[in-house]
């Protein structure tokens, strides 16, 4: 039933005329219904797109912006219509959601613009019908999916490293991120050499070798030159214990560290070597050190550090558990069914093979998987029946689940693709963005060059205005405005960072470029200048911050994100990001501005104390008002 | 093993449409209703041309076959009184949220419109045909809402006859009351005494039998509403519900 509550409270109503004479007390007086209840047809215009309905169809979810008041504010008077700027198409299954009462969800729409068109129309997406709803929640848990996922690989990969960052997670990083600096990379491919190493070792071992003289039986390898592979496995288990303990230390949550399946991995890699050192030569506990000698092979699982393909499989197989648990489950149903129906139609015949139900076992995995090894084989027509239906119904059994795994690993895989490929166009975007920043960098100083010129002569002004839109001109006046007020300027990072290299004292690094004198005529350089004398200890400790400053631009995806490799001089900026932004969502690039920004106690700053730069930084920070501007220019 | 699992669950599903094609057919032959034309509606209730056109559209809306049979009917009047019992499955979720703000303290109560629900589709179906056609309804909403007051009376006196003998007998007006009180739940203050309908059935049998014969006729019901002022006066409450 649709929920078309006010079409039947009239009738409910009138129905409450029955109980008038049977009333106990007096009836209450009724409420008043000043609005007319002539019912009219209201237009609606969806960005051209006329929509017409009964009034009375919008009021019935008091709710949402069309049934209440909220829909006034997009009255057009001149066109006695409602009009709002939205997606003409999404906007006729939200109009069939009041006239039917049931929202649907359209299939090829992409689901974020489905929500964001609810969002807008006040529409819970709870409300959707049971015939769409289960679509509607897989899209979104899908979608969900994949922008945890990218954040996740943003994170992952081009996180910067936080300034503050300790030597351990710096070791932390540099595990789990082998990209990130070339020391983790040799650690990374040293590694995946010896275990490459270690599980050859371990299978050459035991291939035979020629005898040594004196003696006639071939031995294995690993007997003739024990003392050789005994140095490689030494080698390779120094190696891997020392890099789990490297990773223990460095991890931030060692419990969970110790917990993950990689650890254990590690572990179980190296621990027979160990037990074998501690072990006595003992008859009794050799067949137990032969087993643990088994537990070596588990080092070739070290690889799916190395490997992702070898991740993908596994997170499929973890996620495909319940159809893996299902084949297992019918299978042994099968199985057991088969065998106990084996031994007891071969259960009459002499020498039969099938001994006990257990024995029929064998016969029935290996018919159920189609391997056939015909050691055991039915003599009896009722066995040989039973056999073949066996066959038969293994092939059916294992192809049940098996489409299920196979189109699970497809998404999975495909999802990893699609992460690699994010990550690749990522820097094709930044590029992007970076010129994009550049133009609008370059606008701003033709206006103030303009400004100037104007102020000098009138005439240019009117030509010089012509290509700027009116939202152009007042946000260059309102950045102008912000000059004036901090008495500072804004100046490209070209700028910025050539001058704080030429003139900062014992500045590590320095990519250097020439000075460029693309300033503006504004004729304060004198008092650029005298900044800029202050401003060199910016880059005392700067090492990259051309890389840091050009990284800037990368906080206009994530402002809460800090720049990347900003080494601890740019602290300060980025601690200035966060008090001059906010909780803004910058969308567009920004401009950093050449200011002295606290970083470090040093004698030619003026009148800076000399406290902890940790403090120094904040304090100087709101002593500038402005420090290092942020600003994003569209 | 699967081959015998797969073609014993093909036997189970071959037999369930054997079963489904007879409930279509069912289905089929309670064809849709159209009602007469608007204006000879129009001529024979109270309403005018654009109250039956709002009522029509709505009536449409809800019952798209044009007709309302007693299922649809209770599941429609239980819907304003929140109540457990079966009807509750049946109330959309974004239904009771908004009757949750009219009648918080009822929303939990195991209360049941059904019984009155049913008397009330009787009263409705002046055809006794087993289903609401919009003419009935109509007809009914316009003496409910649009008649006389003696019209209404005599309306509300069908309702109360169950068997439509003619007389309101005791048990029948026990029927209704107890119907009526089964709307309120359990949750009520003062705690519903189990007996309470019964004394109220009492004290209003003696107001109205006034000859003491055990029965209510007709006129005694007119009659005995009429002098009654605080009836009268709450008859004319729901005049302006359209």
């Amino acid at each position: 039933m649709a929920a078309g509550v006010a079409t039947w409270l009239p009738f409910a109503r009138a129905a409450a005329v029955g109980w008038l004479p049977l009333a106990k007390k007096t009836m209450p007086k009724p409420p008043v219904d000043s609005s007319s209840r002539s019912d009219e047809i209201l237009y609606v215009n969806v960005s051209g797109v006329r929509f017409q309905t009964w009034k009375n169809t919008l009021d019935r979810y008091p709710d949402t912006l069309l049934g209440s008041s909220e829909k006034e504010f997009f009255y057009n008077e001149d066109t006695q219509e409602y009009f709002f700027d939205r997606d003409p198409e999404m906007f006729r299954h939200i109009l069939n959601f009041y006239r039917t009462g049931k929202l649907h969800y359209p299939r090829h729409e992409c689901i974020q613009a489905f929500d964001e068109e609810l969002a807008f129309y006040g529409i819970v997406p709870e409300i959707i019908g049971d015939c769409c709803m289960e679509e509607y929640r897989d899209r979104k848990k899908e979608n969900q999916e994949r922008l945890a996922e990218d954040t996740e690989a943003n994170e992952l990969t081009d996180a910067p490293l936080p300034p503050h960052s300790t030597p351990r997670e710096r070791l932390w990083r540099a595990f789990e991120n082998p990209h990130t600096s070339t020391m983790a990379l040799v650690f990374y491919y040293v590694t995946g050499f010896f275990i490459a190493v270690s599980v050859i070792a371990n299978v050459v071992e035991t291939v035979p070798c020629r005898p040594p003289k004196g003696s006639v039986k071939d031995l294995p390898c690993g007997q003739k030159y024990e003392l050789a592979f005994f140095c490689m496995d030494t080698a390779c288990v120094l190696i891997f214990t020392f890099e789990y303990l490297m990773r223990l230390f460095a991890a931030p949550s060692r419990c969970k560290f110790m917990r993950s399946v990689m650890s254990v991995i590690d572990v179980v890699a190296i621990m027979p070597y160990y037990i074998g050192l501690v072990m006595p030569e003992n008859e009794d506990v050799s067949g137990a050190f032969v087993t643990l000698r088994v537990f070596r092979v588990f080092r070739i699982f070290k690889f799916s550090r190395h490997s992702q393909g070898l991740r993908i499989l596994g997170y499929t197989l973890k996620s495909c558990a319940s159809e893996l648990g299902f084949l297992l489950f019918s299978l042994t149903m099968a199985i057991i069914i088969f065998a106990t129906v084996m031994f007891y139609a071969e259960k009459g015949t002499k020498s039969s093979s099938f001994t006990s139900i257990p024995a029929s076992f064998w016969y029935t995995i290996v018919t159920m998987t189609t391997l056939g090894y015909g050691d055991m084989v039915p003599k009896t027509i009722a066995g040989k029946i039973f056999g073949s239906i066996c066959s038969l119904s293994g092939v059916l059994v294992i192809a049940l689940p098996v489409p299920v795994i196979v189109s699970n690993f497809s998404r999975i895989y495909h999802q990893n693709q699609r992460a690699d490929k994010m990550r690749a166009q990522q820097k094709v975007r930044l590029a992007r963005i970076r010129m994009a920043k550049k133009g609008t960098v370059n606008a701003f100083f033709q206006y103030k060059e303009d400004r100037v010129l104007g102020d000098r002569d009138s005439d240019c002004t009117a030509l010089c205005v012509k290509n700027r839109s009116a939202f152009e001109h007042q946000h260059h006046h309102l950045l102008h405005c912000l000059e004036k007020t901090t008495n500072h300027e804004f100046t490209d990072e070209m700028t910025y960072s050539e001058l704080c290299m030429t003139e900062s004292v014992g500045f590590r690094t320095s990519r250097s470029t020439s000075l460029s004198s693309q300033q503006g005529a504004t004729g304060c350089c004198p008092r650029r200048a005298r900044r800029r004398a202050a401003m060199r200890l910016a880059n005392s400790t700067v090492s990259v911050s051309r890389g840091s400053i050009q990284e800037l631009d990368t906080l206009h995806i994530k402002p809460t994100s800090i720049p990347q490799q900003t080494r601890s001089s740019l602290n300060a900026q980025a601690g200035d990001l966060k008090l001059n932004c906010g909780e803004h969502d910058f969308t567009a690039a920004i401009i950093s501005t050449p200011t002295p920004p606290a970083n470090t106690p040093d004698e030619s700053l003026p009148p800076s104390p000399a406290p902890i730069p940790g403090i120094l930084r904040n304090t100087r920070a709101t002593a500038y008002t402005h420090d290092t501007f942020k600003i994003s220019s569209l | 093993m699967g081959a015998v699992v797969g073609t014993l669950t093909m036997q189970i599903k071959q037999r369930r449409p054997s079963t489904d094609t007879a409930d279509d057919d069912m289905e089929m032959t309670m064809a849709s209703h159209r009602p007469e034309g608007l204006n000879q509606l129009e001529a024979q209730t109270n309403f005018s041309k654009g109250e039956l056109q709002v009522l029509y559209r709505g009536f449409k809306n809800e019952c798209p076959s044009g007709i309302v049979n007693e299922e649809t009917f209770k599941q429609i009047y239980s819907q304003f009184f929140p109540h457990g019992g079966k009807e509750r499955e049946h109330a959309c979720a974004y239904l009771s949220l908004s009757l949750c703000s009219f009648y918080p303290a009822f929303f939990s109560s195991p209360a049941d419109a059904s019984t009155y629900a049913h008397y009330l589709f009787n009263a409705f179906d002046t055809a006794h045909s087993g289903s609401i056609k919009f003419e009935e309804f109509v007809a009914a909403l316009s003496i409910l809402l649009k008649g006389s007051v003696t019209e209404k009376l005599q309306w509300t006196f069908n309702l109360y006859d169950i068997n439509r003998d003619g007389y309101i007998s005791k048990d029948e007006m026990t029927d209704i009351v107890r119907a009526i009180y089964d709307m309120m739940g359990k949750y009520t203050y003062p705690v519903l005494k189990t007996d309470a309908p019964k004394q109220h059935v009492d004290a209003f049998f003696q107001k109205m039998d006034k000859n003491r014969d055990g029965v209510v006729t007709l006129d005694e019901f007119i009659l005995s509403c009429q002098e009654d002022e605080n009836i009268m006066r709450s008859l004319e409450l729901f005049e302006n519900v359209i």
